[in-house]
Order: structure tokens, then C-alpha cells, then sequence
């Protein structure tokens, strides 16, 4: 193995999802690192095989026939550094998202502020909360003990006090932990985050030290009453989930050897990357981050001076689709749908598709179906993670989605629609943008991989992001307004590089394109009606270069919060209209 | 591309763990042949805990309060029993406030253990125990015809396996279930209605392999406390014609449900077992295969979803389906003697 990637030229990325393994080829080409290609392989973590490592083997096996290089040796071990004879890699490097999620309680001191911030800390990866307690739990010791013991949580995450502040509430707090814990087997016993008073970590460890497999500290995610930092507890968590996953999935210690130990749960990876772009390109707006993918619905936002990542299992396309329902009805999927499905086929869609995650759909109805079921998970994973997004970030209203550029989209979900068109419908039905951003497809989900890599070599991921790897799917205008369908909402005048121009008149409840083709830019200058804002304030319009991409310049003139017909066969057809309007067919 | 395998075999080697939720004792030997209804393993398990907080009920230090506690660990206390007695004229005794096992004494704390139950671990199938796993359960080994499911109520038991299914789309009604299915395993086609889920209960059924049920009867299927196992899906599928073929011809005969819940992780499906006699041990069944022409495999979403055939070619490249998606695909002749084209990765492998 290499000591350090900085030095080296090939990277090989692998990132273990929960339907599929993907293994990923980076190399240098003339002078900048580049994406070469990727194999595709079935992930293992599951049975019959259950050993992640032979599904990532799979996916390099696939790669080298594409990319026409030897990367397995005999043994089917990675072979590293580059050969003289050209086989091999340089470095390696590897994301996972497999396993089942991680059953979790969260402790808090304050059920508002630490054990708040507890939780978030904790929707930072792929865990279910199970049970929470806080010093407002009604409940006695031995009924907590009780509720443990049922849950036999794997992960315990502790926050509470700030820094030198009261423990003896903390205490009280952790006896029952540590009693359940004595009472469970040893190895069935939960790994500990303490992220609270630093003052109090002689104190946990003679509590809950001995009866933990494993103790972690991190710094306090709550120092004080104002101030929340997760971030350091984010990376301490994230290396614990490894580790969980180690004890759970045979081959991830394989897998994490072959890394240097650095191997990182594919949604922190995310996270990373954004905030490294948030960092990088950062303007006004933030850096979103979607990933619709089987075993979770990923969303980070980087902010100027904050990023959030929300792991969202319970919006998560694959085996736990039918828990949907929990947070939405049949209805409210079903108006999503272009064509005229019965609540009763979407109920027994929800339970085959939970069946075999892996499955696509072959139909229209299918796909229409699923869809659907995208949309709705998407529009509530955005309405979750949205209200742990910070405050005072740039918007045009508190209510709607924040003014992000761009908005990076990837995952199972996307990669199930056959057109971009597709995609960028049901993301702007999803995420609902508001005023003018920049929609871009991560089509071979690169974005976890270069945040992994990126840790090691910083210029990688900046070059492969340059290099077109994504898929730029257009700007895309969204003007918030209120108006009578058909009414005139905003002009708009498209200037080409050659001369030419091209202008829309757009009107409310209708999506519209200009064409401006991927690596062309533009002048856009936008003349609202009707009070619309688009960013530059109520009423106002302004001139501003634009990039092109598959589609485009995108009007979508349906005003924010979307509000759909409720006439079914209207919507429906407006929906189609929309659909055929971004040519998604 | 590798295949996942569904298991529908006429004669194969079954090798089934069955292990306790929590560490016990294993009952069973080695060799042993056990019937479905035997014990192989037990246990037992307290579903709640008491814990007495001696230095704070007598207002005494922890170290004070443990020189005064009377009981010890794995002791087990009567209702009422005095767990500590409190110093002085007017002193305070401190009791056990229901029956129950101490588990741990310390820090001024007694923790009891109450309201144990015996969990008991049952052979679940016929055959012969080839492997003791210490303090968990067996390994037991058994030859016969499989059938794996998609859904399972949880449940075990065995029983004469009694045809209803007049064809593999019949639906079960409450009228068919009379007192001469008392104690059978029933086989039928589809369930729709409540009724007909508390009729088999009423009987008492011991066992109902189903092709499809509606979701909103799952809730009341997880109540049954026989087994009720589904071999395709959910809505209205008929059962696929491998299963109905092997369950149909078998029936009359000692058939297990073991109606558990799938379990993508450790590999446990609801399956139905018919032991055979046999002079040798039978091949084990594949678990993984690569799809190759001449697989016989089953199609998991629409269209023809449920639906067996055979592949006829596995396609180059990428296919356009009509859905407008692009993937890897196969031929497959299905039996009615109609190609079609199917992405592979909504096949299995039948076998």
C-alpha cells in the first residue's frame, strides 16, 4: 500500500452500497486527474455470501474488463502500486453504505438542547433511533433498563453539560445504561459516544467503561448552551460506524485493511465533499447535496460557516420502503403520479419493491410508480433535514428551501429515471429550488468518493469536478410567486456567445427551456411580473451569465411552495406536459 | 452477472441453525433425530428489571447501604422478601417489591431480574442434529423437497399438507375451512379477507401456504399464531408454477412451515419442508449462480411478474426496456411459449 495518495497518480474508489458495489477508476491524464470509468457488481453484504469484500472484487473485475487493465491478482487481492507492467493502482480508497441500520439511543441531558443535539449528531449516519432519555423522561431506572434491554441498541450516544458544568445529572442519566449493558452479553453490548462535559470522562469510564465493547469521547457537542459543534463527534461517529460494521458485515475489515483504515461511511464522505465545495466554491448561496440511494436518503448543505448532513433511512427507496407510510399516505404519493394508479397497486408495489430493492422498473406504470414514491420521499427527506439547516442563510423565504448553487443530485433514484428530463423533474418536485441555481446529475455517484478522497489529495476531487464528469443538467430559474395559472409571471432574454438571442415569456403552473448545450454560457436577463423574485428581490430583475447544460436554461413558473391541482385528471396531465416539456417523455 | 437464488427443489440436503435469542442450554445431542415438535434448546429470559435504591431509600451512603443489603447475586427472593434493614429504633426495612433473581448488588443498588419466562427452542423441522452450537442451539440436517417464500408470519409448526388450491390463483374462503382440516397445513392461492385468516385459526389450522396476500391484512396474519407463509408476493399474484407444481403433488404428506421473517442479512426465509426418505444423502442446494442460458428463473416485477421461464440468451450490452431504462438483459421463454425480454437484475434463479 502507498503511503500517501499526494504522490501518486492512479486512484481506485469503491463505495459498497446496499444494492449495489460500485469500483471506480481515477488516473491522470495529461497532467490532471481524471474520471476513467466504472465497473458494477451486486453488492455481498447480504446472503447468501455475506462478505462485502467479494462483491467489491466483482466490481473491479467488471472495471478491468472496461478499462483493459489488470487491477486483481491471482489471489483476487488489489494490486498496488502500478506495476511496470501497468497492472494495479496507486492508492485505493472506500466508502460503504451496506448494512442494516445501526439501532441507537440517544442520551441527552436537556430534551431541547443536548439531547437535541444528540440527535442530530446521530441522524449524521446510518443509525434508527430506538430510545431516547433525557432528564424529562418520565420513566424509573428500571423501566429504562427494561426498554434498553428490548432494544438492544448497538450504539449509545451520550451528550450533556457544558464543559464543566453540572454531571451529576449526567450521571443519573448513565447508571441505567451501564446496568443494561451489564446485564447484556458481552458481545452483544452497545459501543458508547460520550460527547458531553469533557470533565466528566474519568467519571463514564468507571460507569459504563468496563460494560461498553467500546467507549469513544469526542470533544462536547454542546460546550455551551448557544453553541453546537458536531462536526469533530461526526468524524469520531463515523470511524465507529466502521467499526460496528466490521463486527457486523464479514469482509469490511478486509476492505478497511485494503484502505489504510480509512475507510468511511459513504454519507460522511458526502459530507465531506460538500463541505469541501462549500469551502471551495463558496458564495452567498450553500452547496446542497442529494443522494437518493437504497438504504437512505442522504442530504447535506454546506453553509459559509456551517454544514449539516442528515441520513435519512426512513425515506430510503430499498428494503425499507413500505416504512414510508409512517410519514405519508398513498394519496399524497399518488399525486405525484402521471398516470392513473389505484391506491391498492401502489400498496402492493410498496411491499414487492421492499422485497427486491434491487429490481427497476420495465414499464411505464412502473416507472411511473416509482417516480412517484421518489418524489415523496425526496420532498420529505428535504422537509426533515430543512429544519436542521442554519439559521440566517440566504432565502427568499423562511419557508421555502434556501437559495442553494449548485444542487448536486445522485443515487439509486436517479439513476432509475431513463432521461435527465426525468431527473430534473422529479428534483424540482422533490427539493423545490427557488430562484436561480444549478442543477447537476452525479450520474456514476462520484461525490462520496472524491470526499474520501479527498482527505489525502485535495486536487483530485477539484480536477475531476472541473473535468465533466457530472452531468451539468442546465440553470434552472424558479421564481417565487403567486398567480392565476397562465398568467405572465417573468420575461426572459437569452444572449448567446455567437449573438444569437432567444426569450420566454413564461406563465404560472408552466415549466419552460431555452437551449444553451453543456460547456456553452450565456447572458440571462430576467425581467419579473407580478412581485416574482428570483433571487434579486420581490419584483425585481437583473442580467446574469448562465452555464448550459443537457437541458439547458429551465423556467419552472410553478410558484414555491408547489401546489398541484386537485382536479386528479388535470394534474395528471400536467404532469405528463411537464414531463414532455423537459423531454422526459 | 451473479444470480440470486430462489430455492423451489423437489429432493435436496436441507441444513438448518436453529439457535435462542439469548444464551441457554442445549438439550439436544449429537445425532439426535428429532421430530419438529422437539425441544433442542432453553433458555430463560426476564422481561423486566427492579432496581432497589437502597442508600436512597434508607439515607445512607452507598458503601453503608451495601453493609446492610442481606441478599447476593443469583439469589432468588420471594415477594416481600427483606433485601436491607436500616439502623436504629425506628429502622426501616427494605423489600423485595415482587419475586425475581438478584443480578447485581453494589453502589447502595440491589438489580432484580422478574417476571421470567422459559423460552423453549423446538427442532422446527424433522431430521437429525449434526452439529450442537454450545449455549445457542443445533445445526440440524434433513432431506426433502424446499420451497422458499417471500413473506412469513413468524410462526413454526407441521402438519398433513391439505390441497385447496384448485389452481394457483384460487382464493380461500371461510366455507372451505371444515373440521376435517383440523390440524392440517392448508394450501390455497390467495387470502382476501380477514375472515378466512381467523377461520384456519378457528380450526385449528396448523399451517397456510398462500401465493399472495393483500398488505392490509399483514397486521392481522403477524396475530395468527399458526404459521402463515407467502411464496410470491403481495396484491393478487397466483402462486409460480414451480411451487404450486411441488406443494400440489405433495400433498397428504407431513409438511413444515417455517413461516420466519425473511432476513436479508443472515439468509433465514420462510420455507416449507417436506421430508422424504432417502437411501443417500442429497446434493445441497446452490446458493449463488451466474445467469447463464438454460437457468430456469422467476421474474420479480412487472411484467410477468411471478412468472417462470427459462433464459434463452443473456443479451449484449445494454437493453432499452419499455420503460425507457437501459440495462443488462436476457431472453427468457416463458411457459406459456412467449419470449420476452427482462433486465436481469429483476430475475432469479429458480432452482
Amino acid at each position: 500500500m502507498p503511503s500517501s495518495i499526494i504522490t501518486s497518480n492512479s486512484l481506485l474508489a469503491i463505495d459498497v452500497g446496499a444494492a449495489n458495489t460500485r469500483a471506480v477508476l481515477f488516473d491522470v491524464i495529461e497532467g490532471e486527474y481524471r474520471f476513467i470509468a466504472s465497473g458494477i457488481a451486486p453488492s455481498t453484504a447480504e446472503a447468501p455470501i455475506k462478505d462485502v469484500a467479494e462483491g467489491a472484487r466483482n466490481a473491479v473485475a467488471n472495471l478491468q474488463k472496461i478499462v483493459g487493465k489488470t487491477l486483481l491478482d491471482s489471489s483476487r487481492g488489489i494490486i498496488t502500486p502500478t506495476q511496470a507492467n501497468g497492472s494495479g493502482v496507486d492508492a485505493l480508497v472506500i466508502t460503504l453504505s451496506a448494512g442494516p441500520t445501526v439501532k441507537t439511543v440517544v442520551v441527552g441531558l436537556l430534551k431541547d438542547v443536548s439531547l437535541d443535539s444528540a440527535r442530530r449528531l446521530t441522524e449524521t449516519t446510518y443509525t434508527r433511533i430506538m430510545d431516547s432519555m433525557s432528564l424529562s423522561d418520565q420513566r424509573k431506572p428500571d423501566q429504562q433498563i427494561d426498554s434498553l434491554m428490548r432494544v438492544r441498541p448497538e450504539l449509545v450516544v451520550i451528550a450533556g453539560g457544558t464543559d464543566g458544568g453540572a454531571s451529576r445529572s449526567i450521571q443519573k442519566l448513565l447508571e441505567p445504561i451501564g446496568l443494561a449493558s451489564f446485564l447484556m452479553p458481552e458481545e452483544k453490548r452497545p459501543t458508547v459516544l460520550f460527547a458531553g462535559n469533557q470533565k466528566m470522562e474519568e467519571e463514564v469510564k468507571t460507569l459504563v467503561g468496563s460494560l461498553s465493547t467500546s467507549l469513544h469521547f469526542s470533544p462536547n457537542i454542546r460546550p455551551s448552551l448557544e453553541t453546537e459543534d458536531i462536526d469533530p463527534a461526526e468524524r469520531e461517529l463515523a470511524r465507529m460506524i466502521i467499526n460496528i460494521r466490521k463486527r457486523q458485515i464479514k469482509g469490511v475489515d478486509l476492505l478497511d485493511l485494503w484502505s489504510g483504515g480509512h475507510m468511511l461511511p459513504t454519507a460522511y464522505a458526502t459530507g465531506r465533499m460538500v463541505r469541501f465545495l462549500s469551502k471551495v466554491y463558496g458564495s452567498q448561496k450553500g452547496i446542497l447535496s442529494v443522494d437518493m440511494g437504497a438504504s437512505a436518503t442522504v442530504i447535506a448543505g454546506g453553509f459559509k460557516n456551517k454544514s449539516t448532513l442528515k441520513v435519512l433511512p426512513q425515506f430510503s427507496l430499498g428494503q425499507n420502503l413500505v416504512g414510508l407510510l409512517n410519514y405519508t399516505t398513498l394519496d399524497n404519493i399518488l399525486e405525484w403520479s402521471s398516470l392513473d394508479i389505484s391506491s391498492g397497486v401502489l400498496l402492493d408495489y410498496l411491499h414487492q419493491k421492499s422485497l427486491y430493492p434491487a429490481t427497476i422498473a420495465a414499464t411505464q406504470e412502473d416507472l411511473a410508480i416509482s417516480q412517484a414514491i421518489a418524489r415523496e420521499a425526496l420532498y420529505l427527506a428535504m422537509q426533515t433535514a430543512k429544519k436542521d439547516f442554519p439559521q440566517n442563510i440566504a432565502n427568499i423565504k423562511p419557508n421555502l428551501t434556501p437559495l442553494f448553487e449548485p444542487i448536486l443530485a445522485g443515487g439509486g433514484a436517479l439513476s432509475d429515471a431513463s432521461r435527465p428530463g426525468q431527473s430534473l423533474l422529479l428534483l424540482l418536485d422533490g427539493i423545490q429550488p427557488v430562484g436561480i441555481t444549478t442543477i447537476i446529475l452525479d450520474q456514476n455517484n462520484l461525490l462520496p468518493l472524491l470526499g474520501v478522497a479527498a482527505s489525502q489529495n485535495n486536487i483530485l476531487p477539484v480536477q475531476v469536478l472541473e473535468s465533466g464528469a457530472f452531468l451539468s443538467v442546465g440553470t434552472v430559474v424558479s421564481p417565487v410567486v403567486s398567480a392565476r395559472y397562465g398568467t405572465s409571471i417573468l420575461k426572459a432574454k437569452l444572449s448567446y456567445e455567437n449573438g444569437a438571442e432567444a426569450n420566454i415569456d413564461l406563465k404560472f403552473g408552466s415549466i419552460e427551456t431555452l437551449p444553451l448545450a453543456n460547456g456553452e454560457t450565456g447572458k440571462l436577463t430576467i425581467q419579473v411580473l407580478r412581485g416574482a423574485d428570483v433571487g434579486f428581490g420581490p419584483g425585481r430583475g437583473g442580467t446574469i451569465p448562465v452555464s448550459g447544460g443537457a437541458l439547458g436554461v429551465v423556467f419552472d413558473g410553478r410558484g414555491r411552495p408547489l401546489d398541484l391541482p386537485d382536479d386528479p385528471v388535470r394534474r395528471r396531465e400536467l404532469i405528463k406536459k411537464w414531463n414532455w416539456t423537459l423531454g422526459g417523455g | 452477472m451473479q444470480a440470486p437464488v430462489h430455492h423451489i427443489i423437489g429432493l435436496t440436503s436441507i441444513v438448518r441453525e436453529r439457535v435462542l435469542p439469548i444464551s441457554g442450554n442445549v438439550t439436544a445431542r449429537i445425532q439426535q433425530k428429532v421430530t419438529p415438535n422437539d425441544v433442542v434448546a432453553e433458555t430463560r429470559w426476564a422481561r423486566e428489571h427492579v432496581l432497589l435504591d437502597v442508600a436512597r431509600l434508607l439515607n445512607i451512603s452507598p458503601n453503608a447501604a451495601d453493609r446492610l443489603i442481606k441478599c447476593n447475586v443469583n439469589d432468588e427472593l420471594k415477594a416481600n422478601a427483606e433485601i436491607a434493614m436500616g439502623k436504629g429504633m425506628f429502622a426501616k426495612s427494605i423489600r423485595a417489591p415482587r419475586a425475581g433473581r438478584v443480578v447485581a448488588v453494589g453502589g447502595g443498588q440491589v438489580l432484580m431480574e422478574a417476571g421470567e419466562t422459559k423460552i423453549e427452542l423446538r427442532a422446527g423441522i424433522p431430521g437429525t442434529v449434526i452439529q450442537i452450537l454450545p449455549n445457542k442451539g443445533v445445526v440440524i440436517q434433513t432431506a426433502g423437497g424446499l420451497i422458499q417464500g417471500v413473506w412469513g408470519n413468524g410462526r413454526i409448526d407441521s402438519g398433513i399438507l391439505a390441497n385447496l388450491a384448485d389452481a394457483p390463483d384460487a382464493i380461500l374462503t371461510p366455507n372451505r375451512l371444515d373440521v376435517s382440516l383440523r390440524g392440517s397445513v392448508i394450501l390455497a392461492g390467495l387470502v382476501k379477507d380477514v375472515d378466512t385468516l381467523e377461520a384456519a385459526a378457528e380450526l385449528p389450522a396448523r399451517g397456510l401456504i398462500i401465493a399472495s396476500i393483500y398488505p392490509s391484512l399483514l397486521a392481522k396474519a403477524r396475530e395468527m399464531r399458526y404459521p402463515i407463509l407467502v411464496t410470491d408476493g403481495f396484491g393478487s399474484l397466483p402462486m409460480n408454477s414451480a411451487a404450486y407444481k411441488l406443494l400440489s403433488t405433495n400433498a397428504k404428506r407431513e409438511v413444515t412451515v417455517n413461516a420466519e421473517f425473511y432476513d436479508r442479512y443472515t439468509g433465514a426465509r420462510p420455507e416449507v419442508i417436506i421430508p422424504l426418505p432417502t437411501s443417500s444423502d442429497p446434493l445441497s442446494p446452490k446458493e449463488v449462480e451466474e445467469f447463464a442460458p438454460g437457468l430456469q428463473v422467476r421474474m420479480r416485477r412487472p411484467p410477468f411478474m411471478g412468472m417462470i421461464g427459462s433464459i434463452v440468451s443473456i443479451k449484449p450490452g445494454l437493453t432499452t426496456l419499455p420503460s425507457g431504462l437501459r440495462a443488462p438483459s436476457a431472453e427468457i421463454k416463458l411457459e406459456n411459449g412467449e419470449t420476452v425480454i427482462a433486465p436481469l437484475v429483476n430475475l432469479e434463479v429458480v432452482g
